[in-house]
């Protein structure tokens, strides 16, 4: 890996951390409505995997999904902007946090109803499949994500068909208060994997070189035997559910052994240690996404409202389908 | 009486009953450790314990048909749905099961459940959490669909329903948990199927619900002050509907506007303007208008997002037009 990537890397998990704290501010200033889901403490997991894929590969993930837009290469303004519910935002101010998509950087959405976007990743690895190509679909969910049945008929399509999707379960311990042993009757889960014959492996989403290693391996792999395959990966989020969650469910405690791990932490300390990168460096880039997060922020708030026309606007395609008032 | 929130009134609806019938149990997403989404079921999981208070995977089917199959053995399960939004996964349960099996098995089947939903908009979720689908649940024959509007009939309704032999859809607006009301104290049971009028008058009649009950009470309030004294039923019920304080307000008014919060295509107002046109007929002097939701999945922007839901203006303006 070149010098550059591995900055890179740095660059983007903390700028999803800087832009989702600032963001958490906004909401508590009301300049954010409705839930705001952060992606604090899970960094590692979508810049490690996103960074080894083919801007080819499509992205598909669940409503915690500010961390994957970015990485997708959504710019932080158009991020924030739909925060902010602006007409600049990457869904025009239309489906806020819970659903940024840009399908031209082949980012197909937040998906909001828990587990229903992993059958339409299985129909988007078919449509790369129908076209003759060896496009990998990108399916990321939560462990709470696997107990639903949408999971469970989407793997056993994925394997049938053949279908090149990688299904990355981000292990974040809890599905909302619901920890996973009291929802899943398997707590290794990439063990669900195994009931349909899907290759599989866990990894560790505090070290984003694991990630990307495991990551790059399951793209040879699905790539060159045309399969779907299962990464599981370890992580935490340090945040609660949403805003507003009394966290009634685990120890302060639990969460500062976590946070003591912390994604970026560690690799800071590796480019220290390998001699990739100077403190100064770091430093440097620190400071440079904190401008960017302003300058987010500055361009967000300084954006128009969507007009009142678009409310009107993407109901269908067809025009002559008509508007009811 | 005690002027109690909504939340406290449908919390003290499912308290009460489980501590006067041990066969009542709650299921559904975080109602135990974390005391329910929106609170309903805060301390209960300490009180009752995790068998009567059974925190479920995220499996809307598997937690409707699993309710069905405790009922059936004579149990009376409440689930809970963190919104009515999920009751899209669990809908074969919902339409081809609960609705189905005491009429196609000849009565043999018997499910004493209830299942609580919590819809409406107006929160900025967006719009796969926004929704207000009641019209497509009341669809159904087979269901009991209710959507009570203060704490008053929250409470004794819900008791109704935990009590009612047959599966009840118990639909909460999630903007209307702090909203005040005075409710008796003690075991006020408040019937399914049955409208009320909630506000008396002579010009129009507003027939309304759920959330719509608040924003048609502050446009009666202002058309009030302009000497315009509208009479609000409340539906409660959307199945089986009670169409008679409808059909004797509308004959002493001669007016109607239907507000509802849902799409107004096939909606509420589609069935009340229909049974108004069909059982007085005679009594129609000026076309009944229909308040609703535009016809546009909710966006999340608040500024298109209000625009999109009814407001109090809109209900005034169609009054207008129908006196
Ligand atoms: C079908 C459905 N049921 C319930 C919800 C409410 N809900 C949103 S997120 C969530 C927890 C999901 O947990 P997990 O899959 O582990 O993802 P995480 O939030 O931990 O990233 C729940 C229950 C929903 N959005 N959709
Ligand atoms: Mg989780």
């Amino acid at each position: 890996m070149e010098k550059q990537e591995y900055l890179d890397l740095y660059y983007q998990m903390v700028m999803i951390r800087l832009l989702e704290e600032q963001a958490a501010q906004l909401y508590q200033q009301g300049k954010i409505g409705g839930f705001l889901h952060l992606y604090i403490g899970q960094e590692a997991v979508s810049t490690g995997l996103i960074s080894v894929r083919e801007p080819r590969d499509r992205v598909i993930t669940a409503y915690r999904d500010h961390g994957v837009a970015i990485n997708c290469g959504i710019p932080a303004t158009e991020v924030m902007a739909e925060l902010l519910g602006k007409a600049t935002g990457c869904s025009q101010g239309k489906g806020g946090s819970m659903h940024m998509a840009d399908v031209k950087k082949n980012f197909w959405g937040g998906h909001a109803i828990v587990g229903a976007h992993l059958p339409i990743a299985s129909g988007l690895a078919l449509g790369d499949k129908y076209a003759g190509n060896d496009n990998v679909t990108i399916c990321m969910f939560g462990d709470g994500a696997t107990n639903i049945g949408y999971f469970h008929e989407a793997l056993n399509l994925s394997k049938v068909w053949n279908l090149r999707v990688l299904w990355v379960c981000e292990n974040n311990q809890y599905g909302m208060g619901t920890a996973v042993e009291r929802a899943s009757a398997v707590s290794e889960i990439r063990q669900k994997a195994e009931g349909y014959c899907i290759p599989n492996s866990r990894v560790d989403g505090m070290d984003i070189l694991a990630v990307r290693q495991a990551a790059s391996q399951a793209f040879e792999f699905i790539r060159k035997e045309s399969t779907p395959y299962f990464l599981e990966i370890m992580t935490y989020r340090y945040r609660g559910h949403s805003m507003g969650d009394p966290e009634r469910y685990r120890a302060s405690e639990e969460v500062r052994k976590w946070q003591e791990n912390d994604a970026i932490g560690i690799y800071a300390r590796h480019l220290l240690d390998d001699k990739i990168a100077s403190q100064e460096e770091l430093d440097q880039l620190d400071a440079l996404v904190e401008a960017e997060v302003a300058e987010a922020v500055r361009f967000a708030e300084e954006s128009p409202e969507p007009a009142p026309e678009a409310l009107y606007e993407h109901i269908y395609v067809d025009q002559q389908f008509g508007i009811i008032t | 009486m005690a002027r109690i929130t909504m939340r406290e009134a449908i919390s003290q609806a499912l308290w009460e009953e489980m501590e006067r019938d041990p066969s009542v149990f709650i299921l559904g997403e975080e109602v135990g450790v974390w005391g329910g989404t929106y609170a309903v079921t805060k301390g209960f999981y300490d009180h009752f314990g995790p068998d009567r208070v059974r925190d479920t995977p995220i499996a809307e089917a598997a937690i409707i048909g699993a309710t069905i199959g405790a009922a059936l053995t004579g149990l009376r399960p409440v689930a809970e749905l963190m919104t009515i939004n999920f009751a899209f996964s669990a809908m074969d349960h919902i339409v081809n099961e609960a609705a189905k099996l005491h009429y196609m098995f000849s009565g043999q089947f018997v499910m004493p459940m209830v299942i609580r939903a919590v819809g409406g908009g107006g929160r900025q979720l967006g719009a796969t959490h926004s929704q207000t689908p009641d019209a497509v649940f009341a669809h159904f024959p087979g269901l009991v669909v209710v959507a009570p509007g203060t704490p008053e009939d929250a409470k004794g309704m819900l008791k109704s329903a935990i009590r009612s032999s047959d599966p009840v859809l118990f639909i909460e607006h999630a903007t209307l948990y702090q909203v005040r009301g005075e409710v008796p104290e003690g075991d006020n049971l408040v019937p399914l199927g049955k409208s009320k009028i909630q506000r008396p008058g002579s010009d129009v009649t507003i027939i309304t619900y759920s959330k719509m009950l608040e924003i048609s009470t502050k446009a009666a309030d202002q058309l009030a002050k302009e000497g315009i004294e509208a009479e609000i039923v409340d539906l409660r019920s959307l199945r089986p509907l009670d169409m008679d304080p409808v059909i004797a307000s509308f004959k002493k008014t001669n007016r109607a506007v239907v507000v509802e919060e849902g799409w107004r295509s096939y909606g509420v107002g589609s069935e009340v303007v229909a049974r108004i046109y069909e059982q007085a007929f005679d009594y129609v002097d000026t076309p009944v208008r229909r308040v609703a939701q535009k016809e546009v999945p909710l966006p999340y922007n608040r500024n298109l997002e209000q625009m999109a839901l009814p407001q109090v203006d809109d209900v005034i303006r169609a009054v207008k037009e129908v006196l």
